[in-house]
């Protein structure tokens, strides 16, 4: 590349704001975060701040852990997510493979239709879902929001994984039939694996939104015992308004569990969506 | 379908679609579509009716429900316009600066500003909604220190700023979407092409506004359609911070929050699951113009180029 696309004064002001705009990102999260070990009156004293000796405290995460189950909600959200993902990435890998690999009729039909689902919110049939829960008895349970997050999630994956599946090569899918696989252990053995990455991308496109969610676990298992890590900390919030400690505590441990998930599998998040999926 | 012409039925094609088209028909596809009927019937004397398009003649012509219907169109139309014109430069802006070569920190930088994306609204909603409170002070403070305190106001608690407030908090959240999805359109575009543009003497702004930008078009339509239809079903930010009665007096009030409302009713008002459908009904419309007017307006227009 020529230099005449670099100067060092463009350079610096490229810099400048880039982290000015990191600041605004991180900022919020950097208060609450530091203010959530701090003592009540340091809270209000010295937001800005970081904990010291004298103000350091732990009173809010005490109260938190005393008051809200928060182990088991954020068991039910791992439950929910896990599950779905799985879910959204088996059924969702098979369907794609059918469209990706087989020619029959219909099969752009059938891709279209598996397609609706990116465009049109899953919200839009709330009230029939709940109702539909309701008479198969699956209010308040884990289930009916495993089901919904599995169906909410297989439309993109559908989508993203047929693309990837056309890349893989016939010959050697073809090298496996002519050796007596079956067609299940084509898909099982040999695509499976050679399509891990775009898998990668594909769950952590569906686990964001559905760890994040508040929507459906409010409405489909509102109840004590199913109640998500999200609707936990919400509820959890609006009843102690009033302690400060407290609430800076729920949402630190509500934001650490993300972010540290985040700061692990960033690279393999950012590599999924800059990998083209946008041309 | 499973059936080709020679060959016998091939039932492995079945096995691989049925679990998906299962579940994704009976959870999604027809509770959307029972949802668009109940939008017909009526509960009289607890038994369902059928009751024509009455609903929606409530819905937009009577006062008890339309008031609330046009505001929440109205506010739900300005909470996507903010998005638009605040949103999407951000992005872009990001998103040409990372792509700027030789540029260092850059994981830092994109690793940095997508953590506000994976966080929940609910996290997001109250974060902010504490530093801007008045109680703690963080943001009375902040303005002082540039001397600027006499700006402060309760933002989130003054009708005429809530609800740009909330749509900021909202931008401030999912900025890391679009710039994402054109940072990646902006790699995708060979150098090639820059050097060819650098030979012509186009540097600078002007390669970004001559070259770079028509070649992204496609990439910020596909944001600006996914913005659309995020924003017209948005409906848990609002919640978390305001709750379900959007206030100050309802001027936060979306379409996600009034369907919330009116179909598990607040206050004194019973819930209504057929206004409910109605409403969802009226905004699957919304969405399927919006998306219609991109599929068929903007993106064939559109001119793609191909390397």
């Amino acid at each position: 590349m020529s230099m005449a696309r670099h100067s060092p004064a463009r350079s610096i002001a490229a810099h400048a704001v880039l982290a000015t705009y990191t600041i605004i990102a991180l900022f919020p999260v950097f208060v609450i975060v530091i203010n959530a070990f701090k003592s009540r009156k340091a809270i209000f004293r010295t937001p800005l701040e970081l904990p010291n000796a004298e103000s350091f405290s732990l009173v809010g995460f005490e109260t938190v852990l005393k008051q809200g189950d928060f182990l088991l909600y954020f068991q039910n959200s791992f439950i929910v997510t896990v599950v779905s993902l799985f879910m959204v990435l088996l059924f969702g890998a098979m369907a794609a493979f059918a469209l990706a690999e087989y020619r029959f009729k219909g099969n752009s039909l059938m891709g279209l239709y598996l397609a609706l689902g990116i465009m049109i919110p899953i919200r839009l049939g709330t009230v029939a879902i709940l109702q539909m829960m309701a008479a198969s008895g699956l209010v308040n349970t884990l289930t009916s929001l495993i089901l919904v997050y599995t169906a909410q999630g297989l439309p993109l994956a559908v989508f993203i994984l047929s693309e990837f599946m056309r890349q893989v090569s016939d010959d050697l899918k073809n090298a496996g039939r002519i050796d007596g696989l079956s067609e299940y252990r084509i898909f099982f053995r040999l695509v499976l694996p050679l399509v891990r990455p775009a898998m990668a991308t594909v769950a952590v496109f569906t686990m964001i939104p559905i760890w994040n969610d508040l929507w459906f676990p409010l409405i489909l298992a509102p109840a004590e015992e199913t109640k998500t890590i999200t609707l936990g900390a919400q509820v959890f919030i609006g009843q102690f308004v009033t302690n400060w400690n407290a609430v800076l505590a729920a949402l630190s441990l509500a934001i650490l569990p993300v972010l540290i998930l985040y700061l692990i599998f960033s690279r393999q998040l950012i590599r999924g969506i800059t990998s083209g999926a946008v041309k | 379908m499973a059936q080709a012409t020679k060959k016998p039925i091939r039932w492995h094609i079945a096995v691989f679609l049925a679990p998906a088209v299962l579940i994704y028909t009976a959870i999604m596809i027809i509770p959307l579509f029972s949802t668009l009927q109940l939008a017909m019937y009526s509960d009289v004397e607890n038994s369902q009716v059928y009751v024509g398009l009455q609903n929606f003649r409530a819905l937009f012509g009577d006062p008890q429900w339309s008031d609330q219907f046009w505001n929440a169109l109205k506010n739900n139309t300005w909470f996507f316009i903010v998005h638009m014109i605040v949103q999407n430069p951000i992005g872009i802006l990001l998103a040409a600066l990372l792509s700027s070569p030789r540029l260092r920190m850059r994981s830092f930088y994109r690793t940095a500003i997508f953590i506000p994306t994976i966080l929940s609204f609910v996290i997001a909603g109250f974060a902010w909604k504490l530093i801007l409170s008045p109680l703690w002070g963080v943001a009375p403070n902040l303005l002082d220190m540039v001397g600027l305190k006499s700006l402060f106001q309760p933002w989130l608690g003054k009708e005429a700023y809530a609800l740009t407030t909330l749509a900021l908090i909202s931008v401030w959240q999912f900025v890391g979407i679009p710039m994402m999805l054109i940072y990646a359109a902006l790699l995708s575009i060979p150098d090639e092409l820059l050097e060819a543009a650098e030979c012509d003497g186009i540097t600078g702004m002007s390669q970004f506004w001559k070259v770079k930008l028509p070649l992204i078009l496609p990439a910020i339509g596909i944001i600006s359609i996914l913005t659309f239809v995020g924003n017209f079903n948005a409906f848990d930010l609002i919640y978390a911070t305001q709750g379900a009665l959007a206030g100050p007096d309802f001027s936060t009030d979306i379409l996600g929050t009034f369907m919330f409302r009116t179909f598990f009713g607040f206050q004194l008002q019973l819930g209504d699951p057929n206004l409910g459908a109605a409403i969802a009904t009226a905004m699957f419309v919304i969405i399927l113009i919006g998306v219609s007017i991109y599929l068929f307006g903007i993106q064939r227009r559109l001119r793609r180029y191909q390397f």
